[in-house]
C-alpha cells in the first residue's frame, strides 16, 4: 500500500496507511520540523516513512545521549518541542542521561524509542529492553504503544504532557509490528486529548494581590527568577523587566534562569548560589521579603537550608505544586505559569498605585552596593598565562554586537561562563542545570545550530567534558553546523581538583586529564579549523579567528591549571559564609555536614 | 528555619486510570523518593471509564506527606488525591484470612476468640481453621495476636481500604452511566 503513497492525496484523511506514516504524519500535525536520532532495526520501518518524507528534517547522530540533548538545546533555544527518534534496547538506555537531564531541567522532549515486537515483550528479544521501565522514573511520563489505534492519540496527548504545565521529557516506546500494522489516521477529537492533563497555570487573583501587599510593605526586598521564567517564553522575561523597572527591587536569577533579566540591567545582583556573586547571596541572606519567580530552593541555591535567609518573608511562584514546601517553607505559595502571575503582578501593583518605600530601599540599595565593593568576580590576569576568567570575559566582549547562543558543559568553566559571560536575552544560555551531565554542550550547541541557523553558537567546554561527547563533531561535519568549540583547556577535571584541593587535603585522585589529544589535529581531522591560544597575547586573535570562519571551529584555549572558582559557597555553610577567593579557604574549612553533601 | 516535626500516619485515596504500569508508577515514587508504604490496595472500581481507585497508608512529617499528595497529583493517570485522615472522617476497613492449626483445648478457644470478633469460620479440618475477618487494621492485629498464642499461624490481610464518611461522592464513578 505504500506504493500507492503518491497517488492517495487526494483521500489522505480516511487512507489506510502504517503505523510508521502515521507517526510522521501526526508529529507533522505538531509542528515537528526536526528529528534528532539514529536508526536501528527496531525503528525501521519508521525510518522508511523518513525516507519518502520531504517536510520532516533527520539530523544523524553519533550517539543516542547526544539525540536528545541536541533536542534539549533545539527546545531551550526555540521554545518548541525537541523530538528524538531512537531504536530499542541500547538506543533506549543510552538515551537516558539526555532524559533525566530534560526532567531535571524541565525541557520539553519527546523520544520515540522502536520497541520489539508485542509478542516478543519480555522473552528478552534481541535489543530488547523494558523501556518504559527504566524510562518510568526519569521521563515526566510515558507511553507504551500496544495497538496500532491508540498510536496517534497517544502521540497528540505526548506533545500536550510534554509542553504543558513543567515541561519534561515524554517516551513513547513503539514495538515494531504496530509500526507495520495498518490504520486510518483519525481526526483530531476537540479537548480529548487535553482531558487527562490539564495543570493550573493561572493564577488566582487574590494570591496575587497578598503578594503585591507583601511588596508593597517590603523594606529589604529581593526579586529571585529561576528557569520557570524562561520557560514560560519570552513574554515572561518582558514582564519581569517590567516588574523591576517598576519596583526598583534588586534582582538575582538562578543558573537556569539567566537571561530572564538583561546582565546589564542595574538591578541585576548577577547570578546566586554555590558560585553566585557575594552581592547575589547577601541580599538573599538579609532580605525581609523574597519574591521566588520560578525557582525551585535548588541545594545549589540555598546552601545550609537551616540559616537559608533567615528573616525573610517569601512568596513562592511555582507551575509545579510539588515545589513549595519541598526544600524551603514559604509564606505565600502561588501556583502559577511564572509569566501569568508577573504580568498579574504588574497589573496588580499598578492599580494598587504602587510606589515603592523609597527611604528604605535606597538605604537597601546602599547595603547591597557596598556588598559589590567587595567585588567578588575579580580576577588577577597577570603574566601571560590565561586566566580562564579572562577567556571566557573577552569571548563575551568580543562577541556582544552578535546573536550569541552559549552552552556549556559542567564544572568550573560552566559556572565562570555563568558569572563572566553577560546574558541580555532569555533563551541564549543552554547548560546542564540540575543533573549537571558533563558532554551536554556540544550536542546541546549542535541542536542550537539546528533550530537557529543564523546564530552565533558557542559551546564553552572544559576539556574533560569536551572528551565525554566529541563524537558529535562527526555530526557537526556532516550537517555543516558551525558550531565554535570553545575548549577552556587547564587538563584537570577542574570542579573535581576544585573540591579534592578544598575538602580532601589536595590528594588529586583520579581528576587529571591525560593523554588528550592534540585538539588542532583533531579538529582537523574532521575537515574542521582547529586553533590554540597559548598565551594571553595569542587569545583575542583566537577568538577573532574563530568568529571569521564559517564552519565549526576548536579553539583550544590553554589556561591556568590550579584556578579555582570563586566565590564559593563550600556544601553545608550558608549564604553569609561565602569563600571569597584562595586566602579564604583555609579560615573557612569545610564542616563535617558539609564533606557528606555533593 | 528547621521545623521539628512529628511523623503522622495518613490514609491517601488515589483515582487512576487503570493503564499497564500505573501501579509500578505509584510505587516507584515512593521508593524513588524514600517515602513509606505501610499497606497498599488496588482494585478498578470504574469499568466504564477504566479506573482504579489505591488506598495508601503512609507516614511521614506534615511537610512529607504534602510532597506525597502533590507529587501523586501530578502524575498524568492520577484522576483525584484525597488525604482522607485530613478530609473529615472516614472508614477505613480491611479483610484478612488467617489459618490457625491446632487442637484440643485451643481449637475451642480458637472458635469463642473468632465469635468474639465476629469472625467467620470459612475452612476447617480436625486439626485448623481458616477464618475470615473484617474491621479496621487495629482490629485485625488484636484477633491476630490472640490467635498468634494459639497454635501454628498463616495470615493474609489485604491492606486498609478506606473512603469518606456522609453524603458527598468525593471521588465519583461513571459505573454504568454509557452501558
Amino acid at each position: 500500500m505504500t506504493a500507492k503513497a503518491d497517488t492517495a492525496e487526494q483521500n489522505d484523511e480516511t487512507r489506510a496507511m502504517t503505523g510508521a506514516e502515521a507517526i510522521l504524519k501526526v508529529l507533522e500535525e505538531e509542528g515537528v520540523e526536526v528529528i534528532f536520532g539514529y536508526p536501528g532495526g527496531a525503528v525501521l520501518p519508521i525510518y522508511d516513512a523518513l525516507f519518502k518524507n520531504n517536510s520532516i528534517r533527520h539530523i544523524l547522530v553519533r550517539h543516542e545521549q547526544a539525540a536528545v540533548h541536541a533536542a534539549e538545546g533545539y527546545a531551550r533555544s526555540t521554545g518548541k518541542t525537541g523530538v528524538v527518534l531512537v531504536t530499542s534496547g541500547p538506543g533506549a538506555t543510552n538515551a537516558v542521561t539526555g532524559l533525566t537531564d530534560a526532567l531535571m531541567d524541565s525541557i520539553p522532549v519527546i523520544c520515540l524509542t522502536g520497541q520489539v515486537p508485542t509478542h516478543l515483550i519480555g522473552n528478552d528479544a534481541f535489543q530488547e529492553a523494558d523501556t518504559t521501565g527504566i524510562t518510568r522514573p526519569c521521563t515526566k511520563h510515558n507511553y507504551l504503544v500496544k495497538t496500532v489505534e491508540a498510536l496517534v492519540p497517544t502521540v497528540r496527548e505526548a506533545f500536550h504532557v510534554a509542553a504543558k504545565g513543567r515541561p519534561g521529557p515524554v517516551v513513547i516506546d513503539l514495538p515494531k509490528d504496530i509500526q507495520l500494522a495498518e490504520t486510518v489516521f483519525p481526526d483530531r477529537v476537540a479537548g480529548v486529548t487535553e482531558r487527562r492533563y490539564q495543570p493550573k497555570v493561572e493564577p488566582e487573583r487574590a494570591l496575587i494581590r497578598q503578594a503585591a501587599e507583601m511588596l508593597a510593605s517590603a523594606k529589604q526586598p529581593v526579586i529571585y527568577g529561576g528557569g520557570g521564567i524562561i520557560n514560560s517564553g519570552p513574554a515572561a522575561s518582558d514582564a519581569l523587566r517590567e516588574l523591576v523597572a517598576l519596583t526598583g527591587f534588586p534582582t538575582t536569577l538562578t543558573l537556569m534562569g539567566l537571561g530572564a533579566l538583561p546582565a546589564t540591567d542595574k538591578h541585576f545582583l548577577g547570578m546566586l548560589g554555590m558560585h553566585g556573586t557575594y552581592e547575589a547571596n547577601l541580599t538573599m541572606y538579609h532580605c525581609d521579603v523574597m519574591l521566588n519567580l520560578g525557582a525551585r530552593f535548588d541545594d545549589r541555591v540555598t546552601g545550609r537550608t537551616s540559616d537559608f535567609s533567615p528573616n525573610s518573608k517569601r512568596i513562592h511562584v511555582d507551575i509545579d505544586p510539588s515545589s513549595i514546601n519541598k526544600n524551603i517553607t514559604v509564606d505565600l505559595p502561588i501556583i502559577a505559569d511564572a509569566g501569568r502571575a508577573i504580568t498579574m503582578l504588574v497589573e496588580e501593583l499598578k492599580s494598587m498605585g504602587f510606589k515603592p518605600d523609597k527611604t528604605a530601599l535606597d538605604k537597601w540599595w546602599g547595603a547591597i552596593d557596598n556588598w559589590k565593593k567587595v567585588n567578588c568576580l575579580s580576577f588577577d590576569q597577570t603574566g601571560e598565562v590565561i586566566k580562564p576568567q579572562h577567556a571566557i570575559h573577552r569571548l563575551w566582549e568580543m562577541t556582544r554586537d552578535q546573536k550569541v547562543y552559549v552552552t556549556t558543559e559542567v564544572g568550573q568553566h560552566q559556572m565562570w561562563a555563568a558569572q563572566y559571560f553577560g546574558f541580555d536575552e532569555p533563551n541564549r544560555w543552554m547548560t546542564s542545570g540540575g543533573l549537571g551531565t558533563m558532554g551536554y554542550g556540544l550536542p546541546a550547541a549542535m541542536g542550537v545550530q539546528v533550530g537557529n541557523p543564523d546564530g552565533l553558537v558557542i559551546d564553552i567546554a572544559g576539556e574533560a567534558s569536551f572528551m565525554m561527547n566529541m563524537q558529535e563533531m562527526s555530526t557537526l561535519a556532516q550537517y555543516g553546523l558551525p558550531v565554535k568549540m570553545f575548549i577552556i583547556n587547564n587538563e584537570w577535571m577542574g570542579m573535581v581538583r576544585q573540591w579534592q584541593e578544598l575538602i580532601h587535603g589536595g590528594r588529586y585522585s583520579e581528576s587529571y586529564s591525560a593523554s588528550l589529544p592534540d585538539f588542532i589535529k583533531l579538529a582537523e581531522s574532521f575537515g574542521m579549523k582547529g586553533l590554540r591560544a597559548n598565551t594571553v597575547d595569542d587569545l583575542d586573535g583566537v577568538i577573532e579567528a574563530m568568529l571569521a570562519e564559517d564552519g565549526p571551529v576548536v579553539a583550544d584555549i590553554r589556561v591556568a591549571k590550579e584556578e579555582n572558582c570563586f566565590p564559593m559557597i563550600p556544601s553545608g555553610a550558608a549564604h553569609n559564609e561565602m569563600l571569597l577567593g584562595p586566602n579564604d579557604k583555609a579560615a573557612k574549612p569545610v564542616s563535617e555536614e558539609g564533606m557528606v553533601l555533593v | 528555619m528547621v521545623i521539628k516535626e512529628q511523623v503522622e500516619r495518613h490514609t491517601i485515596s488515589v483515582q487512576v486510570d487503570n493503564e499497564p504500569g500505573v501501579l509500578a508508577r505509584v510505587i516507584g515514587l515512593f521508593s524513588g523518593r524514600g517515602y513509606n508504604i505501610d499497606s497498599l490496595t488496588v482494585s478498578e472500581v470504574d469499568t466504564t471509564s477504566r479506573q482504579s481507585r489505591i488506598s495508601i497508608v503512609t507516614i511521614g512529617t506534615p511537610l512529607v506527606i504534602e510532597q506525597i499528595k502533590a507529587q501523586l497529583h501530578r502524575m498524568v493517570p492520577v484522576h483525584h488525591v484525597r488525604d482522607l485522615t485530613t478530609s473529615g472522617s472516614h472508614i477505613e476497613r480491611e479483610l484478612a484470612l488467617v489459618k490457625v492449626v491446632n487442637s484440643g483445648e485451643k481449637r475451642i478457644e480458637a472458635l469463642r476468640i473468632a465469635d468474639t470478633f465476629r469472625a467467620r469460620t470459612i475452612d476447617s479440618t480436625l486439626s485448623s481453621f481458616v477464618f475470615e475477618i473484617t474491621g479496621n487494621s487495629s482490629k485485625v492485629e488484636a484477633f491476630i495476636d490472640l490467635m498468634a498464642s494459639l497454635g501454628e499461624m498463616e495470615v493474609s490481610r489485604t491492606g486498609v481500604s478506606a473512603i469518606s464518611r456522609g453524603a458527598t461522592a468525593d471521588m465519583p464513578i461513571s459505573h454504568g452511566a454509557e452501558e
